[in-house]
């Protein structure tokens, strides 16, 4: 028997990918779906590579399938948005070697700004989706999703939940089978999408979708668990593992593999074997629509909610009326949310932005935090690259005095991602906005990726590295400065003269984020507790390692790092020196 | 789950609970189990209360851990013990370090943080089995190493004999911090 491992969903779409010989991944991180790029680059066998963004990494996937190579490219589910454009084509185009987009949605938003559902975009774009319930299929899906997609002529989507991407789960390995490159042979009527060639494309792609029907059928990828019982369920994925563990073998499952086309002879035949049929799915009723559009009765929505993640123990309590017991204690447990990490350098420029009482426009990042109490300085946040777009909206709707008093602040991946365009209407279009890019030198928030500007690739090889000074002024910025955030009484200098400039301007916060591995710590800081006097303007900065311990300041010397930022608040000069 | 037990492993992002149960999870697939591990990756690691699901037994569908379900919570902070109090089975036992790490409600006096919570756990009726990884951890030689004090203390009242754990560690840390390591599982497997 070949060798079983303990693998998370994500490790086994690499996995997937490495066995069904693959051989060019492009990807932009994004939780939950980065561990796949991550241990694809693993495989010397597979070029790896993260893009600037979704859209870029998916038509460098689309252009490695012209060029007959089995491509992949993987999102989360907004990168899905981004990356809608070529999507909506290459379904029209369909490929030349086998191309499949890995997307992960993220029911329960554990690390996501919205909720929203891809399946949509399967039926939208007119693009097959397979959805794996735990690791091994993972493995078997990926690999499935490239036959398929060089058999239908159609790139393929591969979607995954939060619970099914970051669970670990048995997969038996197996070897990687060498894909020769398939010829590449001109041919504009299939890959030109001019009007002239797109219509009969068109008319091909709704034929391809009743084949893709018609295989969803009758290929075993949708499987009828039959267990003699009265009642059914629809279930696919995560829910299926919560519905099998909730109801056992009390039920009838219909567990889809194949989230679009859905197989609509098999959905009638369940609903004609069962006495009552429940669909059970997380977000959208996009399987339950679809059954009440064949006539089909079946109950979903009015029973289990559109919003968060589901569980064994909400479909044991909405079909059973079962409620666990347990024991909790009578007292309030305070909360306990995320905060920026000690020695964090987007504190140091939070505080300064708080004290300077501005409207911040925000973005995607680590720095979102910076949103949260004590440091309360963000006023909005929308999507990857928005913030300079949005306040520049905001500046030209409120006029000079706003531009006195408003930033934007957008972190180093996230300006290459979509922030530069952006900042091109700022330079283009004249709004006197301040720009400031947060540069840790690395993609922090989904757990150190390398990005345009770091100098590395996935691989940590050495390459070129976009110079952030040099192309804001390329693209029409007079004023470009760079500050380190550990040196507060620079950050507001630098603030004060920026947002009184009469020009845009772009601030760079400069310091690499501290939990990099090269960069050094100094040792903890202590409090000297016969000066303190207990005043508390330590705990502004919002430092998890600062705490008042018998009225005093008390810094934890497991957690310090030793940035500095909280002895330059001291009245009383009580912080600093090292601990012995 | 016959033989299977639900294990919830929580903590404060950054105490290494994600290496907890991945020994977890090696250790039970070694033995021959079905194995399911969910952890939860990106904004909750940063400082935030982090949990992951560690489930074993004949065949695992769920891969998480719902209220009254977990058989032990292996708690890295006392809070956070208290916090997921309500996933323990009847019967279940807490292991906890009874470290206190202050979360930013009470850093900014917007919260308190509650005394006597092991105790207000204990009269419940539940197992609390305390211990002091911080101390331990600096007795192996280094503050780091206070997950795996807190892996020694599981294996233990896991009933797992040490061995099959230490060699997942063995497999699993840099071999200049093994000995430390060992140490520190070994000090937490007796202190419980």
């Amino acid at each position: 028997m070949s060798k079983k491992e303990l693998l998370l969903g994500n490790e086994a779409v690499a996995r997937g990918l490495y066995e069904a010989g693959v051989r060019v991944v492009s990807s932009y991180p994004g939780t939950p779906s980065t561990e796949i790029t991550e241990n694809a680059a693993k495989y010397d066998e597979i070029y790896c590579e993260w893009a600037p963004n979704e859209k870029v990494a998916m038509e460098v996937a689309s252009g490695a399938s012209f060029g007959g190579a089995r491509s992949f490219c993987a999102m989360k589910h907004v990168g899905l948005n981004v990356a809608a454009d070529p999507l909506f084509t290459m379904s029209y185009i369909g490929v030349n070697g086998g191309m499949v987009i890995g997307v992960a949605d993220d029911p329960g938003m554990h690390s996501s700004q919205n909720e929203q559902d891809s399946r949509h975009y399967a039926r939208a774009s007119k693009t097959p989706m397979l959805e794996p319930a735990d690791s091994a299929e993972c493995r078997d899906f990926a690999k499935l999703a490239y036959d398929l997609s060089e058999q239908f002529d159609v790139p393929f989507i591969l979607r995954l939940t939060t619970r099914i991407a970051h669970s670990r789960s048995l997969v038996e390995l197996g070897e990687r089978q060498e894909r020769e490159l398939k010829p590449y042979e001109k041919n504009p009527a299939k890959n030109v999408m001019l009007p002239a060639f797109a219509k009969p494309k068109h008319v091909k792609v709704e034929e391809r979708t009743v084949a893709l029907r018609q295989w969803a059928e009758t290929s075993g990828i949708n499987v009828v668990e039959d267990n003699g019982a009265k009642v059914g369920v629809i279930v696919e994925g995560a829910v299926y593992q919560y519905a099998h563990e909730a109801l056992g073998d009390s039920v009838n499952y219909l567990k889809l593999g194949m989230l679009w086309p859905l197989p609509d002879q098999l959905l009638k035949d369940f609903a004609a074997a069962n006495e009552k049929v429940y669909v059970i799915e997380e977000l959208d009723d996009v399987v339950e629509s679809h059954c009440k559009s064949l006539g089909l009765t079946v109950t979903g929505k009015d029973l289990f909610p559109r919003c968060g993640e589901f569980s064994q123990k909400i479909i044991r309590k909405l079909m059973k009326g079962e409620d666990p017991e347990f024991d909790t204690l009578d007292e309030a447990i305070p909360g306990r949310p995320p905060v920026m990490c000690c020695g964090c350098p987007h504190r140091g420029l939070f505080y300064a932005l708080k004290k300077a009482k501005v409207y911040v426009s925000g973005d995607i990042g680590c720095y979102t935090l910076g949103a949260s109490a004590p440091l309360s300085a963000m006023d909005t946040c929308v999507c990857m690259g928005a913030s300079i777009s949005a306040l520049h909206g905001y500046n030209k709707a409120r006029g000079e005095e706003a531009e006195k008093k408003s930033v934007a602040v957008i972190g180093d991946s996230t300006f290459i991602h979509s922030g530069v365009t952006s900042l091109i209407d700022i330079a283009y279009n004249r709004s006197n906005s301040v720009v400031i890019i947060l540069d840790n030198s690395i993609t922090g928030m989904t757990g150190h990726q390398q990005n345009p500007t770091t100098g590395y690739t996935i691989k940590g090889d050495p390459t070129s590295a976009v110079n952030l000074e040099a192309l804001c002024h390329a693209i029409g910025i007079n004023r470009v400065r760079v500050v380190d955030p550990y040196d507060l009484p620079a950050v507001q200098q630098a603030l004060k003269e920026e947002l009184d400039a009469e020009e845009p301007s772009v601030i760079i916060s400069r310091r690499p984020c501290a939990l990099l591995k090269y960069v050094k710590h100094k040792p903890a800081l202590t409090v000297d507790t016969d000066s303190c006097i207990g005043c508390k303007a330590c705990l502004g900065i919002g430092c998890p390692a600062i705490s008042i311990r018998d009225g005093k300041a008390c810094i934890d010397r497991t957690q310090c790092v030793g940035c500095g930022v909280c002895e330059s608040l001291c009245p009383k000069k009580a912080i600093g020196g090292a601990a012995e | 789950m016959s033989n299977g037990k639900s294990v919830m492993i929580v903590g404060v992002g950054g105490q290494g609970t994600l290496l907890a149960s991945r020994l977890l999870g090696a250790a039970m697939t070694a033995k021959g189990f079905d194995v399911k591990v969910s952890e939860v990756h990106g904004m909750s690691q940063r400082g935030g209360s982090v949990v992951t699901y560690v489930r074993y037994g004949e065949k695992v569908y769920s891969p998480i851990i719902e209220e009254g379900e977990a058989d032990i919570i292996l708690a890295f902070e006392q809070l956070e013990a208290a916090r997921y109090l309500p996933y323990l089975k009847k019967g279940g036992a807490v292991v906890v370090n009874t470290q206190k790490m202050d979360p930013m409600p009470v850093v900014t006096g917007a919260a308190q943080y509650p005394e006597g919570v092991l105790d207000a756990i204990a009269a419940k009726g539940v197992q609390v089995l305390a211990v002091d990884a911080l101390s331990l951890a600096e007795q192996a030689g280094s503050v780091k190493a206070v997950n795996v004090v807190l892996i020694g203390a599981m294996a233990k009242s896991l009933q797992q004999d040490p061995e099959v754990w230490l060699q997942a560690i063995e497999e699993t840390v840099p071999a200049k911090f093994l000995e430390m390591n060992r140490k520190a599982f070994q000090l937490g497997f007796d202190a419980v």
